[in-house]
C-alpha cells in the first residue's frame, strides 16, 4: 500500500470529522435577536372572557412561558399532551398565545371578514379545541390579525418563549416541545432563573 | 390500510437489497453461476417493490389521507392534483424514497443492459448497487418513515411548501436524482473493478456511457433547478451557491471530470487510478450532497426539517460507502499500473490539466459550502460565504479549462509538436481577444469580467468552427454526404457540448454586465422606462386560485409604439401556511427576456412593482441544454453497439464453456 493512495482516505476522514462536529451543532438555532431583551409589550383580549384583557405586564415577579399556538395547528397537537401534564404538575405557569386562529387557518377565508365575526369565530374554535384537548393554560390571549406574533418574531407555530421575572425574553424554543428538550433545557433553565431571581 | 401495505413493501425491498448485496458478491468470489444469477432478479424485485411503496405513498397524497404524517404536513385537499402527486417528494421523507427508487432503477437499467458484460463483473456491480440501496433502505425505514401515521387524523393538511407548488418543480428533482444517483453506476463500475483487479480499456468502455447519461440527466436537472429559482423567487437570479445547488454542482464538476478522463482510460490505458477515483469521488460528492442537504448541518434556503439522529445515521452511511471505498482504493490502486505513455504535448496532457483544475474547482465549491462549518467546529464564530468567493475561485480556474477545451482537441494523442499546433490555434486566439475587447467598447460596458468573457465565448466559438472545418477537410476527396457520415456521433456530441459552454458563457457574460432592474411606485395608467420599453400598469384584480388567492397586475410592455407584450404578474397567498408568495411574468426573446414582479400594496391601487431587463439569460439554459445534447450524441456512438454486441457473443461463449 503506498502512502500516496491514502491521501484520499485521510482527507475524508478529516472532513468527516468536521461533518460529524457539525451535527452537534443546531443550525436552526438562530440566535434571536430578543434574547435577553425585554419582551415586547402587548395588550391582548383574553380567550376565557373576550371583554377583559391581559397585558404582558401582569406577569412580572414570576418565571413563565409563553406559548404560541392555534387549533389549525398540526404539530401544536403533538407538543399539547405534554403542555396538559405540565401543567398537572404545576412546574411553570404557561400562557397561551393564539395565533391568527382564523386567518392563519388555510381551510377559511377570512378575507373581507369582519374584525367581530372573525373574533367570534376564534373564540368559538379556540375554545372547542381546549375543550377537546385539555386547557394547560393559566389563560390565553387572541392574537387575531399576529401583530404580537410578528413583534416575538414567531415564524412557525409552535414557538414557546421563556420569560423572566423582569419581563425578559430568556430563551426561544422553535417547534413542538418534547419531553427531552423539557427536562434538558427548558425546566434547567428555569430554575436557574428562580434561583437567580 | 393502503399506507401499511407501502411500508411492508419497503421492508421488503430492503430484504431484496440485502440478497442483492450479498449472494452475487459471494458467486463472483467463489465463481459460482447459480449465486451471481440472483443479482438480476433480486434488483428487480426491489425496483418493483420500491415503486409499490412509492405509489402507496402518493396514494396517501392523492386521496388527501391526513392521517398519514408526511400527508398532513405536506398536502391539503385543495391542492391541485399535479402537486398533490409531486409534493411526495417536496420533503425529506419521501425524497429520500424517490432517491432509493432512482437508484433502484439504475440498478435495474444496469441488469438489462449488462448481457455483454462478464457475469462475475455484473454481479460485482450489483452486489455494491445492492449495498448502497440496503443502506438508504434501512436509513429510511429506521429514521424517516414516510408511512408514519398521525393518530387522530388531522382535519386538514398543511399544505404543500408554496415555493414547490410550480412545474419546474415537477421535472426538477426527478432529474437531479436520476443525474447524481446515476453516479452510482460508474462507482459500482470501479469499486467492482478493483474487487476483481481488472481495470482495462474494457472497463473504461462500459462505465463510459453509464456516466455520460448520468452527467445528461444531471446537467438538465441543474439547469430546470436554476431556471426554476429565475422565475420563482422573484429577483431575476438563475445561480446562488447556496449550499443545496452547490450539493450538485460538485457531483457536476466531478462527474466532467470523470467522463473526460475515462475517454483516456479508454483509449490510451492511461489514469487509471485517477479515474478509479474520480468514479469514487464523483459518487461520494452526491452522497455528501444528500447528507448536506438531509442532515440539515448546514443551512440553506432549502432547508428541510432537520434532526440530528438523521444526520448521524446519514454521516455512519457517508463513512462506511465512502471510507470502505477508499480504502479499497488505497489497498488495490497501486496494482493498477500505468496505461500508455504520453509526452508533455499532448491530448492526454490536456485533459489532465482540466481534469486536475475541475477537481480543483469542485473542491474549491466544498471548501466554500463546509467553511461556515469548518469555522464554527474550530470555534472561530459564524460566519457565511457568498457570490464573491465563488466567483473569485471560479473564474481564474474556469479561464485556462475553457482555453484548454477547445484547445485539447487539436492536439494528436500521445505526442504532438506544441508549434505545430500552437500555430494552428494562435489566428483563432488572437481574433478572440480582439471580439472581447471589441464588443465590449461596442457594448460600452468596459470590465475586465465582460472582455474576458466575451474573448473566451468567441474562442470557443471560432475554435468550434475551425475544429468542424477541419474534419470536413480532412476527406478533401469525399463526397459531401460521405464526409459527413465519417464524423462520429462521439465526435459530434464532444463538438456540440464544447460549444454549448461557448453558449452559456455568452449569457451568463452579457447577463452579468447588461442586465437592469427598476422599483417602481405604480398605480393604474402610469408608465415607467428601462433599456428602452415602457411599461404601463393596468391595474390589479383579483385572480383567486384554488389553495390561494392572488392579486393580479396587467402590465402592458411596449417598444415605441409598438406593444409587444402583456404581463401578469402575480402576488399570492397561499391559505394553509399564510405563505406571501410572488409569481413572476416573464416575457421571453432569444436574445432578452423582460421580467416583472408585483412587490407590496403602498396605498390603495399603488403597487411596488420591479421590472428587469436580462439580456440573453436563455442562453444560459440553451448553453447547458446544448452540453446535455452533446452527452446524448456521445451516448449514442454506434461504436457501443457495436462492442456491445461482440462482447454479447464473447459473454454467451464465456456462460456455454
Amino acid at each position: 500500500m503506498k502512502a500516496k493512495f491514502l491521501v484520499p482516505l485521510i482527507l475524508f476522514f478529516a472532513l468527516a470529522g468536521f461533518l460529524a462536529f457539525g451535527l452537534t451543532l443546531n443550525p436552526r438555532e438562530v440566535p434571536s435577536p430578543l434574547i435577553d431583551k425585554p419582551a415586547p409589550a402587548f395588550r391582548l383580549a383574553r380567550l376565557d372572557d373576550p371583554a377583559s384583557t391581559f397585558a404582558l405586564e401582569e406577569m412580572r415577579g414570576q418565571v413563565w412561558l409563553l406559548n404560541v399556538w392555534a387549533s389549525w395547528c398540526v404539530a401544536c397537537r403533538q407538543e399539547h399532551p405534554l403542555l396538559v401534564r405540565m401543567a398537572g404538575q404545576k412546574l411553570v405557569p404557561v400562557v397561551g398565545l393564539n395565533y391568527k386562529e382564523v386567518r392563519g387557518d388555510g381551510a377559511i377565508n377570512a378575507r373581507g371578514m369582519a374584525l367581530e365575526a372573525e373574533t367570534a369565530m376564534a373564540v368559538e374554535r379556540a375554545r372547542r379545541w381546549l375543550a377537546d384537548h385539555g386547557n394547560p393554560y393559566v389563560l390565553s390571549v387572541l392574537d387575531i390579525d399576529g401583530r404580537v406574533g410578528i413583534d416575538f418574531g414567531v415564524y412557525g407555530v409552535p414557538e414557546t418563549f421563556l420569560i423572566d421575572a423582569e419581563g425578559r425574553i430568556r430563551y426561544k424554543h422553535i417547534g413542538p416541545i418534547t419531553p427531552d428538550s423539557l427536562q434538558q433545557v427548558i425546566l434547567p433553565k428555569i430554575e436557574e432563573l428562580r434561583r437567580a431571581g | 390500510m393502503i399506507p401499511e401495505l407501502g411500508h411492508f413493501a419497503l421492508v421488503l425491498a430492503l430484504v431484496l437489497a440485502l440478497v442483492q448485496a450479498v449472494v452475487p458478491m459471494i458467486g463472483a468470489n467463489r465463481n459460482r453461476f447459480a449465486l451471481m444469477a440472483v443479482g438480476r432478479p433480486a434488483a428487480q424485485g426491489q425496483f418493483f417493490f420500491i415503486l409499490v411503496s412509492y405509489v402507496c405513498l402518493t396514494w396517501a397524497f392523492i386521496q388527501s389521507d391526513f392521517s398519514v404524517q408526511l400527508a398532513a404536513s405536506n398536502s391539503h385537499s385543495a391542492t391541485p392534483l399535479m402537486y398533490k402527486i409531486t409534493g411526495v417528494w417536496g420533503n425529506h421523507e419521501g425524497s429520500l424514497l424517490l432517491w432509493a427508487m432512482s437508484l433502484s432503477l439504475w440498478t435495474v437499467a444496469v441488469t438489462v443492459f449488462s448481457r455483454h458484460l462478464p457475469e462475475a463483473f455484473v454481479a460485482r456491480v450489483l452486489g455494491v448497487l445492492g449495498w448502497v440501496s440496503a443502506g438508504f433502505l434501512s436509513f429510511l425505514l429506521v429514521t424517516s418513515n414516510p408511512f408514519d401515521r398521525l393518530l387522530p387524523g388531522a382535519g386538514e393538511g398543511r399544505d404543500l411548501n408554496p415555493l414547490l407548488q410550480d412545474p419546474g418543480m415537477i421535472i426538477h428533482p426527478p432529474l437531479l436524482y436520476m443525474g447524481y444517483v446515476g453516479f452510482s453506476v460508474a462507482f459500482a463500475f470501479a469499486i467492482a473493478a478493483l474487487l476483481s483487479g481488472r481495470m482495462d480499456a474494457a472497463w473504461a468502455r462500459w462505465s463510459r456511457p453509464w456516466t455520460t447519461v448520468a452527467w445528461v440527466f444531471l446537467t438538465v436537472g441543474i439547469a430546470v433547478g436554476s431556471g426554476w429559482a429565475y422565475y420563482e423567487l422573484g429577483w431575476g437570479g438563475w445561480w446562488f451557491w447556496d449550499p443545496v445547488e452547490n450539493a450538485s454542482f460538485m457531483p457536476w464538476l466531478l462527474g466532467t471530470a470523470l467522463m473526460h478522463s475515462l475517454a483516456v482510460t479508454e483509449k490510451r490505458g492511461a489514469f487509471r487510478s485517477w479515474t478509479v477515483l474520480l468514479a469514487i469521488s464523483a459518487f461520494s460528492m452526491s452522497l455528501l450532497g444528500t447528507f448536506i442537504v438531509r442532515s440539515g448541518v448546514i443551512t440553506s434556503v432549502h432547508a428541510f426539517a432537520t434532526d440530528p439522529k438523521r444526520g448521524l445515521f446519514i454521516l455512519a452511511l457517508l463513512v462506511i460507502v465512502i471510507g470502505v471505498s477508499l480504502l479499497l482504493y488505497a489497498w488495490r490502486a497501486p496494482r493498477l499500473g500505468g496505461g500508455g505513455s504520453f509526452s508533455f504535448v499532448s491530448r492526454e496532457t490536456a485533459l489532465l490539466g482540466n481534469n486536475v483544475l475541475l477537481s480543483v474547482a469542485s473542491a474549491s465549491v466544498l471548501l466554500g459550502t463546509m467553511y461556515p462549518l469548518f469555522l464554527d467546529a474550530l470555534g472561530m464564530g459564524k460566519i457565511s460565504v457568498g457570490p464573491p468567493y465563488f466567483e473569485a475561485v471560479f473564474i481564474p480556474l474556469m479561464t485556462p479549462v475553457v482555453v484548454l477545451m477547445m484547445f485539447g482537441p487539436f492536439l494528436r494523442w500521445k505526442d504532438d509538436d506544441l508549434l505545430a499546433a500552437v500555430r494552428k490555434v494562435v489566428p483563432a486566439f488572437i481574433a478572440s481577444v480582439a471580439i472581447g475587447v471589441g464588443t465590449a467598447f461596442a457594448l460600452d460596458h468596459v470590465t475586465w469580467r465582460t472582455v474576458l468573457g466575451l474573448a473566451l465565448a468567441a474562442w470557443v466559438v471560432l475554435a468550434s468552427i475551425q475544429l468542424l472545418a477541419g474534419r470536413f477537410t480532412e476527406r478533401a476527396g469525399a463526397a459531401m454526404g460521405a464526409r459527413l457520415r465519417s464524423i462520429t456521433a462521439a465526435w459530434w456530441g464532444m463538438w456540440l457540448a464544447h460549444l454549448g459552454v461557448g453558449v452559456f458563457i455568452i449569457g451568463v457574460t452579457l447577463v452579468g454586465s447588461l442586465n437592469a432592474n427598476l422599483d417602481v411606485k405604480m398605480q393604474d395608467g402610469q408608465r415607467a422606462e428601462l433599456a428602452g420599453y415602457t411599461f404601463t400598469f393596468r391595474g390589479v384584480q383579483d385572480a383567486n386560485g384554488p389553495n390561494y388567492d392572488a392579486a393580479r397586475a396587467t402590465i402592458d410592455v411596449s417598444r415605441g409604439e409598438r406593444t409587444i407584450a402583456t404581463l401578469k404578474p402575480e402576488k399570492r397567498l397561499y391559505l394553509a401556511q399564510g405563505m406571501p408568495m410572488t409569481e413572476a411574468a416573464i416575457d421571453i426573446g432569444p436574445f432578452r427576456d423582460v421580467y416583472v414582479s408585483l412587490g407590496e400594496q403602498v396605498s390603495d391601487g399603488t403597487w411596488i412593482v420591479s421590472i428587469y431587463y436580462k439580456p440573453f439569460i436563455s442562453w444560459v439554459w440553451l448553453g447547458c441544454l446544448l452540453m446535455a445534447l452533446g452527452g446524448v450524441f456521445a451516448v449514442a456512438d454506434r461504436r457501443y453497439r457495436r462492442l456491445a454486441a461482440r462482447e454479447a457473443a464473447v459473454a454467451t461463449n464465456q456462460r456455454l464453456a
